[in-house]
């Protein structure tokens, strides 16, 4: 009998853990420390739900249960161990789907036992949708972020077609909940429908965007959770479901303020529609191409240089060649610095993450706002691999789709260097008349290959 | 609309729980700087992981002989901890890389 009340007593433990940990994630120096102590939060809850089980249950369920928790620590472990760090953000979004499927499950297998009564079955057919399409969701914006769903895929109407989907989905939850009789057929078709409506949610979405989608259905699975919470009268799925629900909502709007874009714009796709009535007014004008050579010779010569790096770098795995690049100028006196768009990389915080790895000074590492009057003075801007966070159109456009997104204002500089694969316009769809300034040089090239080039370049010198 | 409130009544606590981990939530990351939002989500990531306690409950539950039920909170299970697992060493992994620098 009073195994449940050591139980709660646990998981009263287990919350508290969540909200520290989650507080102290939020500041640089408590950040680590945070992760592990609602690391043992979870620990303990796990043991506890099981040790302190009352009833009759056959050993071979106990068996089971350690085999499906050694089998997931190994794989989980492993995975997260040898990921690279330019990988990261599709990691995250692939455990957030394994937590999506997890709670999709639970709600398959508890429907049976709860037929006719509605609030459960509401409960569970809640947990059901969510956690499927959250499910579906990470899996898509996984392939998108490894590379192997490349192109947006619009399909005509889709936010009709989506809205529909949605609706049949909802229709069916409701049904389930209110029918006396199981039903089989319809519960998987709705598990069905609620995976198509996963996938057609994430499928337009450009990777750009893909960070706030990740962190929207991060939040979805928080929410999946929760209703694990109620179903159970279990208090720590509640409180850690609840907490990632608000937190991560939180946290996806402050990644779309960052971006300057509504958070509706980025799930319903006013954005690629809009960029194409922008692209009417075209800039005009000539690139100026540069040579490696030439670039080297600048950036030696110069007294200061601030690199941008972009989404491009990430995707390049250029973190260390730029660091080196970083050294060998600062050896030759040159001062060097990173301006650090807040969504630069692939996520929010991702480029600092990447720039730690390679061991750039943190001290170097400047936030937009601060930078921003420093490149007045600058001899010379590196932009690898970034395009739209460097777009002036976001302040002298109106008619463009990105006005009024915080930009790095980095035409203020005396030479502008930009390293870009091609002209393609930037996720955003849109011409950068950066490129066309007269201070501007072009340096084509795969952000890797480019940089290393400059470096033997540097070296030779 | 009786079910209902009988529903919230034997539930109260728990949206107690619910209203207050909003507001909770919410208010422990509002001071998140962005150069924490990756290791955030992803911390935030492994604590949903706690679906992984649903998981084990649903397995405890299951008669020994119903192998298809089991067989599917088998997966549950290890899918929730893969989120948790997953989910914590990775977000350690990211933090690692902020302290060297210190």
């Amino acid at each position: 009998m009073n195994n449940k009340y050591i139980l709660d007593l646990i998981y009263l433990v287990a919350s508290v853990t969540f909200v520290l940990g989650l507080k102290m994630l939020s500041g640089p120096k408590t950040a680590r420390r945070g992760n592990l102590w609602a690391a043992a939060g979870m620990g303990i809850a796990v043991v506890g739900t099981i040790a302190l089980h009352e009833g009759e249950v056959s050993p071979i369920i106990y068996i089971l249960i350690g085999l499906a928790i050694l089998i997931g620590s190994v794989i989980g472990w492993i995975a997260a161990k040898r990921v690279k760090m330019t990988a990261m953000p599709e990691m995250v979004s692939l455990f957030n789907g394994m937590g999506g499927a997890c709670a999709a499950l639970i709600s398959l297998l508890e429907y049976h036992h709860n037929v006719g009564l509605t609030l459960r079955t509401g409960i569970i057919m809640g947990g059901m949708i969510i956690g499927a399409v959250s499910f579906a969701g990470s899996i898509v914006a996984f392939l998108k972020l490894n590379g192997t769903m490349r192109k947006s895929i619009r399909v005509p109407q889709y936010n009709l077609l989506n809205l529909l989907v949605l609706i049949v989905v909802a229709a069916c939850g409701i049904y389930l909940s209110f029918s006396n009789e199981a039903n089989g057929l319809i519960l998987y078709t709705t598990f069905a429908l609620a995976l198509l409506y996963g996938f057609l949610f994430v499928i337009p979405i450009g990777g750009d965007d893909m960070p706030v989608v990740i962190s929207l259905i991060n939040s979805f699975t928080g929410l999946a959770a929760a209703f694990g919470g109620f179903l159970y009268h279990n208090q720590v799925m509640l409180t850690g479901g609840i907490l990632v629900g608000s937190a991560g909502t939180l946290l996806t709007v402050a990644m779309c303020r960052a971006m300057n874009r509504p958070l509706f714009n980025v799930i319903f796709g006013a954005f690629g529609e809009s960029a194409v009535a922008g692209g009417a007014t075209k800039t005009q004008g000539s690139v100026k191409d540069i040579s490696i050579t030439d670039a080297a010779v600048l950036m030696n010569y110069s007294k200061s240089v601030i690199i941008v790096p972009g989404y491009g770098l990430a995707v390049a795995q250029a973190q260390h060649v730029i660091h080196e690049l970083e050294q060998i100028l600062e050896s030759r006196g040159v001062q060097v610095k990173y301006a650090i768009h807040p969504v630069a990389g692939r996520m929010p915080g991702h480029m600092n993450v990447l720039l730690a790895e390679s061991n750039v000074d943190y001290g170097k590492l400047a936030e937009m706002e601060d930078v921003n009057p420093e490149f007045a003075s600058t001899d010379v801007v590196l932009v690898v691999g970034a395009n739209d966070v460097v777009n002036p159109a976001a302040k002298n456009d109106p008619s463009s789709p990105i006005y009024g997104m915080p930009i790095l204002e980095v035409e203020n500089a005396h030479h502008i260097i930009i390293n870009k694969r091609s002209m393609n316009a930037g996720y955003a769809g849109i011409d950068n008349e950066l490129f066309y300034n007269p201070k501007t040089n072009m340096l084509f090239g795969d952000a890797k290959d480019a940089l290393s080039k400059l470096v033997t370049e540097l070296k030779a010198m | 609309m009786n079910e209902v409130l009988h529903f919230l009544g034997t539930h109260i606590e728990l949206i107690y729980i619910l209203v207050l981990s909003i507001f909770v939530g919410i208010e422990v990351i509002s001071n998140v700087p962005a150069v924490l939002h990756t290791p955030l989500m992803s911390g935030a990531n492994a604590i949903h992981g706690v679906v992984i306690v649903g998981s084990i409950i649903v397995m405890l539950n299951t008669e020994a002989d119903h192998v298809v039920l089991l067989s599917l909170g088998f997966i549950a299970v290890i899918l929730g901890t893969l989120n948790v697992v997953g989910g914590f060493v990775v977000t350690d992994r990211m933090l690692e890389m902020f302290k060297k620098k210190k």
